[in-house]
Order: structure tokens, then C-alpha cells, then sequence
């Protein structure tokens, strides 16, 4: 059954990438990878623009407070987003979390191996993990998102408020 | 209940605390200096302990293990949990059972001293107040232990009805042993740990025994129970002495036993089918419906006596209109509130708690349904954000409980 085999994977693939990888403290994380030339939204999404697309997806800082993805709900191709509105949800083993997206658009593409293997957003937020890719409707969006250093800054303070 | 990923640290406490949104409310916004802190507050921030606010205390959801990892650990090896929030106290007095029988619906009678069971603090109407563990310690004195987050509410109750009792010449007073601190040790390696820390022999001490001995050197409460379906021990310490008590137990396990957070304490509660009070059993929800009829004492039934036991004891003569089902299902793990409907598409109840089992690598929940849909193979559907995922009721617990039995 399709569910069995989805789960299953995942679990071993976050096995496989937990024992292999350091364990994160709370002081670690600040240290979550950030990615240069990326924006980033204050609710944790990355947007990477190349040429005509926006390829969307969540951050490492993200993945990490969330643990194991099992589950992400993503919408169909064809379909549109809205800055800084809910387009899918990630379920980790603690909870639901909604998706925002930092940029309007039409979304032209969407990453259907989340479907088998949710854990690539733990394994690989920033390549493999990716979530939609967009054509964005109003690139100026982009102007207000943050930059690496200015979402690494964010992410310290958040920690520290928490 | 979800919401954005910032506010991560924030969701599941609101999913462990929830029923009373006013409270949750006050639960979210409080400031951390609000919060109280265990003894064991630095201790967990130590080891890497993220602290989270839950039922007014500070307390670990998780540690450097993740959630996936910690349950999975606790039924390989073992856990150790911090659960001093929650309450321990004695009620004593030679009427003490007598009195303790009016608000609960266990034989407590019928309990052999030292003994112990799961029951259900009712109110006039059936529903649930709490559920709780409590102990028959002698024929003069009982101990129990009530959720953190009840904690108000079931003392102002316990005490108008004590008041009402002694006022009539019953014999009974009650101790909080705000003083002790309560550590939770679970898992296959539960026994032969704390073997190592007292002189008692822990295994002729089985599940639902109490004793009060000494471990590691100071009077312990000792109740071999549990929350997460696996053998093991609930240990009420002196708060001087916790600290020292859960080093030792980490460092006799040989790093086996880890500690373990509130997240997966969640995971393993709902794997064993076991009730989190405010999700999945509430003022409005009686035993009965919540499936715990077995809890009800067959002396109690025949007499009755405790709050609430006219439309209890009816309920068991005409069966409930609810009752309380676990759930598998495809597609996103079925959280609370997520509707359960037919094959037709037609509600017919809701999910109190459910998530991605850890140990089954699938969605489990549990929740209620009509009567007479509660049967296990019943296909369902479960509805969350706006689109519908097969489901089936199924027979908990849904990971095989250990409990130590002779």
C-alpha cells in the first residue's frame, strides 16, 4: 500500500540522515544554513528567482524546528499563489504547520517526489525539498523579502525570544 | 489547530493543552517569567531541552533527539520524563475511601492496599473532571496523581466536597506534595535500571503496585505504571533529591534511557491508545463513551454512589451514543477537530488527537463516532483542509502495550 511505503522510506531516509549528522542544540541552530543569493519571508520560506520562474520551498531553520516531515500538502499545478498567503501545509511527527508564499504568481510546477518522500524537506530544504515553482506576477515582491545575512539575523532573534 | 511555521514551538502545546480556549489563550501568551519551572529546569536546558510553556509550567517538548527518535527509544530502551507539573497528593482519614468513592467511579474499596488503578473524577452529569491514577496505599490512605492542567479545578473539587463530608463527621484531610518532584522512568530497561538504585526487589512489583521505599537514597513514591503503554515506574522524589535521582538513572542505564520530552510522551500515549484529558476526554464526554467502562468497579456499578452515576449506569444498561474509536488513515496525519464522516461522505464524529505513529511509520488517531459505527473495519473518511482521505476504525492499543504482569 502506497502510505506504507512512503512512510517507511521517509523513516529511513531521516535515520539514515539523523545518525549521519550532528546532533543540533538550542545554540546550534542559529547556525541552521542559510543560503546565499535566495530571499527569504519572516514566516520561513525561501524563494530562489531565475529568469522566469521562482522556485519556492521552506528553510533549513525551518525543517529543523519542525522534525521529520511525514506528510506535505501542496496544490496543483496550474493553480495561483499570494504573498504571504497559505498554498500547503507540512506535517511533521509534532504538528501542522501552513505555507506561505513570499511572492505572488501562477504556480507552473510542483515537486512531486514530496508526494513519495517527504523527508527530502529535512534531507535537502534548499535543493531536492524544494515545494513549487512559480511565475511570479509581480517580481518587485521580491524587493521586500529578506537576504541571507539579514534572515540569519532573524531567525538569531526568534531564537532568543523563544 | 495549526498555524504558521513560526510559530512552531507554540503548536504542540496548544495541541496537548487545547479544550478550554480561554485557558490556552492565557497558556500561549504567558510570559516565560509567568511560567513555573521543576527542579530539573536547568537540568533539561543542560541537555539540550527546549522548553515550550505547558499547563503553566516551563517544560521539554523535546532534547537533541527528535521525536521520531525519542519514541522510538522509549519502547527499544527506556525514557526518563520530568513530569513534576503534574500533581501528587495523599487524601487520609479513616473515612478517606468512603469519601474518594463519591467522586470517583473505581471499586477503591475492593483495591488490595498497595495496589493502584486508572479512574475518572465525574461530575453531576457523567462527564469527565479528570482521569487520574490513584493508589490504594492502606485502608486510611490514598494516593493519586491529577493532570498539571486540571490541577485548579480538581482541588477546588476534591476540597467543597471535603468540606461538605467532615462537615457531616467524615473522617478525612488531604496532603499536596508540592515538596516531591515526579519522574517518569519507561521502557524495557525501566527495571533492571532502577534495580541498580534500591534494595527492594523490584521484580516481584508489578503493574499497578505501589511501595514506598528507598531509591538512591531518599523515600520514594514509587508506582510501577505509566503513560506510554510500556513497563515502567512513576517515582515521587523529594525535590532536594531529584536531580541526583535522574542523573543516576541515565548514568545506570548506560545512556540507554534518554531523557524524553512532552512530544513524545504525546507520540507514545496515543500509540498505547491511552486518553490525553482535555483532547479526547472532556467535561461533556462520560467513561463510558471514552471506553474506560472497565474502570468502573462492578460494586460501583451495582451501587453507584459517585457523581453523575444515574446517566453513567444508564449508559452502560443502553450503551452510549458516542464511543471513543481509534483511526487509521491515508493522506496527512488526522489532527483534532478533523471531521470523521461515513462512506457517504455524512459526519458521523470527530478526531480528538491523532499523528504519524513513530513505531507503525502511519497515521493513528483516535476520536468519536455514533454508536454503532464504532465497529474496527468500519470504513471512514477523514476531512482535512477541504478534501476528504480513506480511513478505517481499528482496535486499540494501537502498539502492543508491556506492562509488567505476573
Amino acid at each position: 500500500m502506497a502510505l506504507r511505503m512512503w512512510a517507511s522510506s521517509t523513516a529511513n531516509a531521516l535515520r539514515l540522515s539523523t545518525s549521519c549528522r550532528p546532533h543540533f542544540s538550542p545554540l546550534a541552530r542559529c547556525f541552521s544554513s542559510v543560503v546565499d543569493g535566495l530571499k527569504y519571508a519572516n514566516s520561513h520560506e525561501w524563494v530562489k528567482h531565475e529568469g522566469a520562474v521562482a522556485t519556492i520551498g521552506i528553510t533549513d531553520h525551518a525543517q529543523d524546528h519542525l522534525g521529520e516531515v511525514v506528510f506535505v500538502d501542496l496544490p496543483d499545478a496550474g493553480g495561483s499563489v499570494t504573498k504571504a498567503t497559505g498554498f500547503g501545509a507540512v506535517e511533521s511527527v509534532k504538528a501542522t504547520s501552513d505555507i506561505n508564499s513570499p511572492i505572488s504568481g501562477e504556480i507552473v510546477e510542483v515537486n512531486s517526489k514530496l508526494t513519495e518522500t517527504p523527508g527530502l524537506i529535512n534531507t535537502s530544504p534548499y535543493e531536492d525539498g524544494w515545494m513549487i515553482k512559480v511565475k511570479p506576477s509581480n517580481p518587485s515582491e521580491l524587493e521586500s523579502l529578506m537576504g541571507a545575512k539579514e534572515y540569519t539575523k532573524f531567525c538569531e532573534e526568534e531564537d532568543a525570544s523563544h | 489547530m495549526r498555524g504558521g511555521l513560526w510559530q512552531l514551538g507554540q503548536s504542540i502545546t496548544r495541541r496537548l493543552a487545547q479544550s478550554d480556549k480561554k485557558t490556552i489563550a492565557r497558556r500561549c501568551y504567558a510570559s516565560e517569567a509567568d511560567l513555573k519551572k521543576t527542579v530539573l529546569y536547568d537540568f533539561h536546558v543542560a541537555n539540550g531541552g527546549k522548553m515550550v510553556p505547558f499547563a503553566g509550567w516551563s517544560m521539554p517538548i523535546q532534547y537533541k533527539d527528535s521525536i521520531m527518535e525519542s519514541t522510538l527509544n522509549c519502547r527499544e530502551n527506556g525514557s526518563l520524563f520530568d513530569v513534576s507539573h503534574m500533581c501528587g497528593l495523599s487524601l487520609k482519614g479513616k473515612d478517606a475511601i468512603a469519601f474518594l468513592e463519591k467522586l470517583v467511579v473505581a471499586d477503591v474499596a475492593g483495591l488490595a492496599p498497595g495496589t493502584g488503578s486508572l479512574t475518572v473524577f465525574t461530575n453531576e452529569k457523567g462527564g469527565a473532571i479528570d482521569d487520574s491514577v490513584i493508589t490504594k496505599v492502606t485502608d486510611d490512605h490514598i494516593y493519586l496523581v491529577v493532570n498539571a492542567g486540571c490541577r485548579d479545578k480538581d482541588l477546588a473539587h476534591i476540597e467543597e466536597h471535603m468540606k461538605a463530608f467532615k462537615a457531616k463527621g467524615g473522617d478525612v484531610g488531604w496532603q499536596i506534595y508540592d515538596e516531591r518532584s515526579l519522574l517518569a522512568l519507561q521502557g524495557p530497561l525501566a527495571g533492571s535500571t532502577l534495580q541498580f538504585l534500591t534494595k527492594e526487589d523490584l521484580s516481584k512489583m508489578y503493574f499497578g503496585e505501589f511501595r514506598i521505599i528507598d531509591i538512591n537514597g531518599s523515600k520514594c513514591f514509587l508506582t510501577r505504571t505509566g503513560y506510554t503503554g510500556e513497563d515502567g515506574f512513576e517515582i515521587s522524589v523529594p525535590s532536594e533529591n531529584a536531580l541526583d535521582l535522574a542523573k543516576a538513572i541515565l548514568e545506570k542505564s548506560e545512556g540507554k534511557v534518554r531523557l524524553t520530552g512532552l512530544g513524545a510522551r504525546d507520540s507514545l500515549r496515543l500509540e498505547a491508545g491511552l486518553c490525553l484529558y482535555g483532547n479526547d476526554m472532556e467535561q461533556h464526554i462520560t467513561p463510558v463513551e471514552a471506553g474506560l467502562t472497565w474502570a468502573i468497579g462492578k460494586r460501583r456499578r451495582a451501587e453507584g454512589g459517585f457523581l453523575g452515576a444515574d446517566v453513567i449506569l444508564k449508559q452502560i444498561a443502553d450503551g452510549p451514543s458516542i464511543r471513543r474509536v481509534g483511526l487509521f488513515s491515508a493522506g496527512p496525519p488526522a489532527r483534532s477537530h478533523s471531521e470523521i464522516q461515513n462512506e457517504n461522505g455524512e459526519s458521523i464524529g470527530e478526531v480528538t488527537s491523532g499523528g504519524f505513529s513513530p513505531c507503525l511509520k502511519k497515521n493513528i488517531a483516535m476520536g468519536y463516532v455514533k454508536s454503532g459505527l464504532h465497529k474496527p473495519g468500519t470504513k471512514v473518511k477523514i476531512a482535512i483542509r477541504g478534501k476528504t482521505y480513506e480511513g478505517s476504525i481499528t482496535k486499540m492499543p494501537f502498539v502492543a502495550t508491556k506492562y509488567y504482569k505476573p
